[in-house]
């Protein structure tokens, strides 16, 4: 009876099998640290017979094996090997690559109705902010935090106003803290007009408001003092690329907000799902152009004092910018 | 009858053991992280990338550059990218985890399905930013800036809703897993340990031999104390060892001889009720414990 005991079948079947479960874990863990391209041709036609005869041998040891360890061992070793074989085969190299390629233009392109109500709000905001402030100077206070101003009020004489536009000046407190501080709250604005948008796409309308209001005014201040043009020019060299990406974050903001408030078929739970990667790609992108503006601030207009080229580089951004996103392109096949 | 392929029960899945089922079939039942590793993950991460800010300070400091100013500009593009990539880019990697999750044996996985896109990661890593890194920025900046004690109540409240999210849905969802579709499992790399039955010297089987119980003394037990025994026998606790061959022996009426070492006892009874329960298993018979009249 000992002797029976002693060669069970479960014992049996793991000293049968183990040799395979070895070759399965050994092929995931090449595959983990490179990818499958590291794997030879007789590999790749091997690695789906392993796969299923590591999912066959669990189904086996679970109906038969009481031994605690083999049972969760191959019950980690097929999940691996599941999410290698049915998950995403792309490298990371070429999924960025297809983000730049397809996913973020497609998303833009797509969500067009989006982008254009943001960009006309946020347009609007700024249309709203200049001509108030242009009528009467009181109204900047209440757009814009001294903080934010830093010294930019309508009381600020001219020849302040000319130096923080062409700024060499490094006594008042450094350009290059503004432009850090102004750059990561303009990111932090996208981020929320994005983030608010489920909530019926309100607060990112509002937020969109806000903001186009501040800019209006901070530049109907230069105006007043005949700056317009130029400060059109200190503006534009990276606003073009940091404002679109403000009016393409409030976008997917809205679009998720749309997806909330009218769900039709769906409930509204899996209506924001649907929409919620298009949206989350855009927002990736967001960053990405945050980045760019952020270098285009920080470097391209320290080191560009002349307006028209100032203006060449914001208008150029923004047709690169346009043309990347909608010009037609194909879709994804598959 | 086959409960052993398919069903969990409802305590298995209060502990947050779920179906996977692949297309061949076979259900993986993978397992949920708990929020203790995710939480541990998150602050290796934050770790690492506060560690990597350090650095790059250092590294911008002992660079003699232009201005102080352009320093600070690189500084902060760092600190963006950071921010914005880190925890993107290595989930979107082969793994699924960020060097954190690696190292609690956690991935990110989409719910229900293999693929785990892109967009997924970008939009649970977006809300990442909403729900953390955001009301952190609202609470310091505010607060140094002396403003608003209401904004940074209200950041609190925003962070706290947030924060706890996981804690109050069964599939420990964080809201960007709830918005992408993803959640977190173990993911965890075992070895395979040795069968305790292994008989490989012929003196171990001549131990074992010694050891001769009737059908009556093995039927005292089930599944649930035999995976007891097979924990305690691995763990190679020689008091816990000691203490639990005693009630063996004590409730299957075994008296003990002079040199019977308690390993070797609990490793033959071990066998004995194993290959016991697996041929009643072969026969359709699961005995779930001592209590199971099966």
């Amino acid at each position: 009876m000992t002797r029976r005991t002693l060669t069970l079948k479960s014992k049996r079947f793991r000293e049968e099998r183990q040799e395979v479960w070895k070759e399965m874990e050994h092929m995931l863990k090449r595959i983990e640290t490179r990818s499958v391209r590291g794997l030879t041709d007789e590999e790749i036609i091997k690695l789906p017979r392993l796969y299923r005869s590591t999912l066959s041998s669990l189904s086996v040891a679970r109906a038969t094996s009481l031994d605690q360890s083999v049972v969760s061992y191959l019950e980690s070793l097929s999940t691996r090997a599941y999410y290698v074989i049915y998950g995403s085969q792309q490298r990371l190299r070429d999924r960025i690559y297809n983000f730049f390629a397809r996913d973020w233009p497609l998303a833009v392109q797509g969500a067009w109705k989006d982008v254009a109500a943001s960009s006309f709000i946020f347009a609007l905001g700024i249309l709203i902010g200049f001509v108030l402030v242009s009528n009467n100077p009181d109204w900047f206070y209440s757009f814009m935090s001294e903080d934010m101003a830093s010294g930019r009020t309508p009381a600020a004489s001219e020849e302040y106003l000319r130096e923080t536009i062409y700024g060499y000046d490094k006594d008042d407190g450094g350009l290059g803290a503004f432009t850090a501080f102004l750059f990561s709250n303009n990111s932090r604005v996208s981020i929320l007009a994005f983030a608010l948008g489920f909530a019926f796409a309100l607060p990112t309308v509002v937020l969109l408001l806000y903001n186009g209001l501040a800019i209006g005014a901070f530049i109907a201040v230069f105006a007043g003092k005949d700056l317009g043009f130029e400060i059109g020019g200190w503006l534009s060299i990276h606003g073009s690329t940091e404002l679109f990406a403000i009016a393409l974050a409030g976008a997917g903001g809205m679009m998720i907000g749309r997806a909330v408030a009218f769900p039709g078929e769906m409930t509204r739970m899996e209506s924001m799902r649907s929409k919620a990667e298009q949206a989350a790609i855009i927002l990736g992108g967001v960053v990405v152009m945050m980045f760019v503006a952020g270098l285009l601030e920080g470097f391209g207009r320290q080191l560009i004092q002349s307006d028209f080229v100032r203006y060449g580089i914001g208008a150029s951004m923004l047709t690169f910018w346009l043309l990347y996103f909608f010009l037609p392109r194909k879709a994804l096949k598959s | 009858m086959s409960s052993a392929v398919g069903n969990l029960s409802p305590d298995q899945i209060k502990q947050g053991r779920r179906h996977l089922v692949t297309p061949e079939g076979v259900d993986l039942q993978i397992e949920l992280a708990d929020v203790g590793a995710r939480i541990g993950a998150f602050a290796i991460d934050l770790g690492i990338i506060v560690a990597t800010l350090f650095a790059a300070v250092f590294a911008l400091g002992s660079m003699s550059l232009y201005s102080d100013e352009l320093a600070f500009i690189i500084f902060v593009l760092i600190a963006f990218l950071l921010r914005s990539f880190y925890f993107t880019l290595f989930e979107l990697g082969r793994r699924a985890a960020t060097p954190g999750k690696m190292f609690l044996k956690i991935r990110v996985a989409a719910r229900g399905k293999a693929r785990l896109s892109a967009a997924s990661v970008f939009a649970r890593n977006a809300l990442r930013e909403i729900g953390f890194f955001l009301p952190i920025g609202f609470l310091f900046g505010i607060g140094s800036g002396g403003v608003d004690g209401w904004m940074s109540l209200l950041a609190s409240i925003w962070a706290g809703i947030f924060l706890l999210f996981p804690l109050f849905n069964k599939d420990r969802l964080r809201v960007g897993d709830l918005v992408a579709g993803t959640w977190v499992v173990r993911a965890p790399r075992p070895m395979l340990a040795a069968d305790l039955i292994t008989t490989d010297q012929p003196e171990t089987e001549a131990i074992f031999a010694k050891f001769a119980f009737t059908p009556a003394q093995i039927d005292a037990y089930g599944i649930k104390e035999l995976h007891v025994l097979e924990d305690v026998l691995r763990a190679q606790d020689r008091e816990v060892l000691r203490d639990v061959a005693n009630r063996i022996r004590s409730k299957i009426g075994w008296t003990w001889e002079e040199g019977e070492s308690d390993t070797y006892f609990l490793r033959a009874y071990y066998a004995a009720l194993r290959g016991r329960l697996e041929s009643k298993m072969l026969m359709g018979v699961r005995r779930k414990d001592k209590f199971d009249k099966a």
